[in-house]
């Protein structure tokens, strides 16, 4: 029974090993807690799971395999998580998109208002009210081709403007598998330097020192080796970036590990006056672009990741930015990086052969004088080579 | 094997339930226990508290942004023996001499188990944790200068705390068990309240606790105040004898404010917001 358990973990992507599994076994087994399904609880998170990230996802697990505690764990009425398992999504026909009801922008927005104000349960299919699969102009996986997406992915893309506040996802680095094609390349990006106190004894030095001194001792000291490379990654994250999630986060998880200066920021489509740490508190704790470009050395190298496909007016116009009325395009903010940084890269998880297309890529581009790479091994080479300089 | 104590808190830490049974799981299988949480928590606290609940002797080291994994098993000073070589001393002879007791080496040594912390790992070289692995988990090591296997005779219990600063590696986690310290709640940060100032009056805790969390609740503070900010701030107002009514003001900082915002951009942002609720008026 445990082991369908432990299978349902993984399933749901909670990072558990074998080895922790018997743990928990062994545990049992010495019988630290006494039989109540509360201390089972703490004792199976207590071993099972290794980081704070994840007692959201395991609790949804628990609470699922042990069927009637479901109500004890689940403690959100949160609305757009739910809709996140899209099991009520369902195809159309071309006809059926022709049949739909067609609103202006303007009306779209007034009507969503009214909706969500009248509206005050989980809906999923129908065509009226905000839910999940449906034809209705709102909520998302629906095919209205003018609709507003609330929450979940996005899957024919032409929502007018992402309404989520809250299920943007957070680029974790679970993706510890793979990762090691990646690691490598970016190894390349490497500067040893001898800096600070000296600790270590510089034997060729004291050897040479003592030889000259007569044979009498002359010890020197020197500083240790280390990799002195600082990084910062600007992550684009939401909308179109959805679609790039698994590589992003194996670049993520690679970078976090390989550097150790390394700091990350996200922003959405094209950098403006915020940038922010956390996704779920984007709107609370955010960071003034100002104060990243301050703040940080003129060699650093500033790694953007993002697919820069957006529309032109987010990088070319002041209050182009799906979030808020910015006062400077962006155009403007990704010159300030590229002048206060030398050292920079713009990685792109589109493949290479898609950027003519898209305008704003082209944009972007020349604004980054051409240094825009792939995500692929050989693109990432390329771009360490060209930050290692 | 006698019987493994348990830790069921102590006069003057509060544990919730499921940090008792961490403790207890750890002591039972002899496995280390990470400890993460907001800063101020109490992650520090708890090893000292556990040993001296348990009344076992608390060893401690504190990882520095320098510190080597092998500091914490032993140093063997070279300098000093090619300066004794020098100067003829007869104890440049025996290499162990030269060689000092990191302190898990006196933590696997010792007559009786121990309480070994290992303060904020993160703080150190992202190899720290990977360097450590098989000692933690066999808890022995191997001196090459000595060549001497040196195996712990009672597994100590390992207590490490992190803030988060860096990943720790996946192979590292595999080994300890992991308790996350939630920030508490209001009947837990009564208790504390009540282990740290038995005396206090009702009146002014409500109404202390009322404007703590509203702080706490302020969007955009960067620096949240902590438990252990919360409990220097009831000092203060203790020390000053500040009364309970001084506390519920609407639209102006709480007394003694600066106790609890440590970055002037947060006092500044508290500033301003009152500034707006009194316009408001």
């Amino acid at each position: 029974m445990l082991i369908d358990f432990f299978r349902a973990l993984r399933e749901a992507r909670v990072p558990v090993s074998i080895r922790e599994f018997l743990t928990l076994l062994e545990a049992l087994q010495r019988g630290v807690i006494i039989p109540s399904l509360d201390e089972f609880y703490y004792l199976a998170r207590l071993t099972l799971v290794k980081d704070e990230a994840h007692f959201d996802k395991f609790d949804r697990v628990f609470g699922a395999w042990f069927r009637g505690v479901d109500a004890v764990f689940d403690e959100k009425a949160d609305i757009p998580l739910d809709w996140l398992i899209k099991r009520f999504e369902r195809e159309l026909t071309p006809e059926q998109k022709a049949q739909l009801e067609k609103f202006g922008y303007d009306k779209l927005q007034q009507r969503l208002q009214e909706l969500l104000k009248e509206q005050k349960e989980r809906h999923a299919g129908g065509s009226k009210w905000i839910g999940t699969g449906g034809t209705s102009p709102f909520g998302h996986g629906g095919t209205n081709p003018e609709g507003i997406r609330i929450g979940g992915t996005s899957r024919n893309r032409s929502a007018v403007k992402v309404w989520e506040q809250r299920t943007f996802r957070d680029y974790d680095d679970e993706r510890e598998l793979g990762t090691r094609n990646l690691k490598v390349a970016l190894r390349r990006l490497r500067r040893f330097a001898r800096q600070g106190a000296a600790d270590e004894l510089a034997l060729d030095d004291t050897i040479r020192a003592t030889a000259s001194n007569a044979g009498w001792l002359d010890i020197r000291m020197r500083p240790e080796r280390k990799n002195r490379i600082k990084v910062v990654m600007l992550l684009d994250v939401g909308g179109s970036m959805d679609d790039h999630i698994e590589r992003t986060e194996e670049l993520f998880s690679a970078a976090s590990s390989e550097f150790k200066n390394m700091e990350f920021y996200y922003f959405h489509n094209c950098v403006y006056d915020y940038l922010w740490k956390n996704n779920r508190r984007r709107h609370s704790e955010r960071f003034e672009t100002w104060d990243v470009l301050r703040k940080y050395p003129a060699d650093t190298r500033v790694i953007f990741v993002g697919d820069a496909t957006m529309s032109p007016y987010e990088v070319m116009a002041p209050g182009g930015s799906v979030e808020y009325n910015n006062e400077e395009a962006g155009a403007a903010w990704l010159a300030r990086f590229v002048s206060a940084f030398p050292k920079f890269a713009w990685l792109n998880p589109e493949p290479e052969h898609l950027w003519q297309y898209r305008q704003s890529i082209a944009l972007i581009r020349q604004i980054m004088n051409k240094r825009m790479f792939p995500i692929t091994l050989e693109g990432l080479e390329r771009a360490m080579r060209l930050l290692s300089k | 094997m006698h019987a493994t104590p348990r830790f069921e808190g102590s006069d003057n830490y509060v544990a919730t339930a499921d940090l008792k049974l961490a403790v207890n799981a750890a002591l039972t299988l002899g496995r280390p226990l990470l400890i993460k949480g907001e800063p101020g928590t109490g992650k520090t606290m708890l090893a000292e508290e556990v040993a001296a609940a348990l009344n076992m002797p608390l060893l401690q080291w504190h990882v520095k942004s320098t510190t080597k994994a092998q500091q914490g098993l032993y140093e063997y000073d070279a300098v000093s023996r090619l300066r004794d070589s020098q100067l003829g001393d007869e104890r440049v002879r025996d290499i162990q001499n030269y060689i000092v007791k990191g302190v898990l080496w006196q933590a696997f040594t010792a007559p009786e188990p121990t309480v070994l912390l290992i303060d904020e790992v993160d703080k150190a070289d992202i190899e720290f944790p990977n360097d450590l692995l098989r000692e933690l988990d066999r808890m022995e090591f191997y001196v090459y200068e000595t060549r001497e296997m040196v195996v712990a005779k009672h597994r100590p219990l390992v207590i490490i705390t992190s803030n988060n600063e860096k990943e720790l590696p996946d192979a590292f986690l595999r080994r300890c068990f992991f308790h996350y310290i939630q920030f508490p709640d209001r009947e837990t940060m009564a208790d504390i309240v009540g282990v740290h100032f038995p005396r206090l009056k009702q009146d002014l805790l409500a109404a202390a606790l009322e404007s703590f969390y509203a702080l706490r609740d302020v969007p955009g503070i960067k620096k949240k105040p902590s438990t252990s900010e919360f409990l220097d701030w009831l000092k203060l107002l203790l020390a000053e004898d500040v009364p309970a009514e001084a506390l519920r003001t609407e639209n102006s900082a709480p007394p003694l404010h600066g106790a609890l915002l440590k970055n002037e951009q947060d006092v500044a942002l508290f500033d301003r917001l009152m500034a707006m609720a009194r316009n408001r008026r």
